[in-house]
């Protein structure tokens, strides 16, 4: 007798393996993204269909197929109807789903330890609680009910539907929640023959989504990345706790490679904008910075014509533009990249300088650039583009903000103090394309915008791109 | 003492249930994941980190487990634990399909190319 069902979760946990390591390089992401979407398909048939005995279909097979075919038409559909700009909120949502159905999960065995462990005849046995079932059953209720509320809560804040919210002595409520999630779950262990147990229980899920709330709220947006990062590394440690729970070895790897894999992303995230991860867990940046007054610097705004700026750049040698969520949110990148087409015609060298932050999440101006064809050797990583802004004619900065703000070099009292950006005031002339002057997302003003080589050429980014477009055309 | 003893406890009974294998297991796939991700350029961070999404969504396997072990005059537990595979496979589905969307953006580049 063949153990099928232990070769197809060995097969899934190696493609999740093989598929996230060939999805760190460009080159193979996409075929990456496959072997580990095939290694799933693998290990849902194996837990489908056999068991280690042999071939046996699972008990209620029609219920869960039911399930499964509406899950792959509903994902699909969400999935495929998404906007290229909306995709960091989507991935919340989907992880939210994970977590939800990893709380699920423990719910039902909890009943299911109740029922056995707590019968009548198990009472007479001391300690009918097993602990190696009770923790993992804990852990996957408490964490993947955090990840669930935190990934709903940071999907609303990057739709826009939830806003900051902040109030005194969070980290510390926060924290006293935390250590009564774990000593509630704690008295349960202790309580569980009584008839309480389930009280202790309830409290217990109430009190994580009280904790998942609290732990997202005052997170500012431009850091939601970042969370939500975290988050999918929690919903990883939740899967591997039903791995615990079932001793399936397929559950623990992907859930522990995901867990471990996505704290790592994290950290490199925050190095990337150069902030600590509790520093953007306690919500340090992202609008409160106490000491931020606005840096009026006395002087005014300029406001430029399009006409004026179209000669600039089709006369000028090198443009480089910086894209930012802006462009993302007006859907500019096809029409960027027209621009860029015809500035080439005419012989002027075009780059794009992409921030490691720009947008909402690392590689998302490349993601939405690469969209509409712009050729990936013009996307120049800061490192690389920083010493050229000196030898640029034009900036274009299309919807940035923070990362072109000279007060991460200049004012140790800003939010964003240290955060590396993009040297655009090196270049001769700085073009902002902005709808209006309201600050970015870490809520603070930008002196760039009232430096004297910078002219602000203000409306949505999409129609001041194709006004540009026009004039050029029409010069 | 007696916390000494309820560690040794818990260590024995974890060793009835071959736990401690699967521990090992954790601490390996620990460092696999750290080494996977170490040196990865951040263009890609956005796509990998909706790959680990979809890998994570591997909980639908418990989900099916739950559903196996119910009996079919449990309404509650086969509710829930179909809403459970209902939501897992939104995560595995959904997850895939949008990497897959993301990183088609990818492939028109020209081969050699070296990010930072």
């Amino acid at each position: 007798m063949m153990p099928y069902m232990e070769i197809g979760y060995l097969i899934g946990s190696v493609s999740f393996v093989l598929g996230l390591k060939m999805m760190g390089q460009p080159d193979s992401a996409r075929k990456g993204n496959l072997v580990a979407a095939f290694g799933m398909a693998v290990a849902v048939i194996a837990a489908l269909f056999f068991t280690s005995k042999g071939f046996h279909v699972i008990s209620n097979l029609q219920y869960i197929v039911a399930a499964i075919v509406a899950g792959t038409v509903i994902g699909t559909l969400m999935a495929k109807r998404v906007q290229m700009t909306a995709m960091p909120e989507m991935v919340s949502l989907f992880n939210g789903m994970g977590g939800l159905s990893a709380a699920l999960i423990s719910i039902i065995e909890w009943r299911h330890l109740l029922h056995t462990s707590g019968s009548p005849e198990a009472m007479d046995q001391a300690a009918a609680l097993p602990i190696g079932m009770y923790i993992p059953i804990m852990a996957g209720l408490i964490i993947g009910t955090i990840s669930f509320v935190g990934s709903i809560v940071a999907w609303g804040k990057l739709n826009g539907k939830i806003g900051d919210f902040r109030f005194p002595s969070q980290q510390i409520i926060n924290a006293v929640v935390l250590v009564a999630i774990l000593g509630v779950a704690y008295i349960n262990y202790g309580e569980f023959n009584a008839t309480h147990s389930s009280l202790y229980f309830f409290v217990t899920i109430g009190l994580a989504i009280v904790y998942g709330l609290l732990f997202v709220f005052p997170i500012g947006g431009a850091d939601m990345p970042v969370v939500i990062s975290l988050l999918n590394s929690f919903t990883g440690v939740a899967a591997a706790c039903g791995g615990f729970l079932y001793q399936n070895k397929v559950m623990l790897m992907g859930g522990v490679l995901v867990g471990s894999a996505g704290t790592i992303l994290t950290v490199v995230m925050c190095k990337a904008m150069n902030r600590s991860l509790m520093n953007v867990l306690i919500g340090m940046a992202g609008g409160n910075g106490g000491g931020s007054t606005t840096s009026a610097s006395g002087g005014s705004v300029r406001e430029v014509q399009a006409t004026d700026v179209a000669v600039m750049m089709k006369y000028a040698s090198k443009v480089i533009i910086v894209p930012g969520y802006g462009l993302a949110v007006a859907q500019a990148q096809h029409v960027c990249h027209e621009l860029e087409n015809l500035l080439e015609a005419e012989g002027v060298d075009v780059k794009y300088a992409i921030h490691p932050v720009a947008g909402r999440m690392p590689g998302h101006m490349n993601v939405l650039l690469a969209e509409s064809n712009v050729d990936y050797d013009k996307l120049i990583e800061m490192e690389h583009i920083n010493p050229e802004f000196a030898t640029t004619d034009v900036v274009l900065v299309v919807g940035a903000n923070d990362v072109v703000n000279p007060a991460a070099k200049t004012d140790p009292t800003s939010p964003i103090y240290g955060m590396p950006i993009l040297d655009v005031d090196q270049a001769k002339q700085i073009i902002v394309l902005k709808r209006s002057m309201k600050a970015g997302y870490a809520g603070i003003e930008n002196e760039l915008f009232f430096h004297p080589k910078c002219g602000m050429l203000f409306g949505d980014a999409k129609a001041s791109l194709q006004k540009l477009v026009n004039e050029v055309k029409a010069l | 003492m007696e916390y000494i003893q309820a560690i040794i406890d818990l260590i024995a009974q974890y060793e009835q249930q071959n736990t401690l294998n699967l521990i090992y297991l954790v601490v390996l796939m620990i460092f696999v994941g750290i080494e996977l991700i170490s040196h990865v350029p951040s263009v890609l961070h956005t796509p990998l980190m909706s790959g680990a999404n979809a890998i994570h969504g591997v909980v639908l396997i418990g989900a099916i487990i739950v559903m196996g072990n119910a009996s079919p005059d449990d309404t509650l537990s086969l509710v829930f634990g179909t809403l459970a595979v209902f939501v897992g496979t939104l995560n595995v589905i959904g997850g895939f399909v949008v990497t897959d969307r993301m990183l088609e953006m990818f492939k028109k580049k020209p081969k050699g190319e070296k990010v930072s």
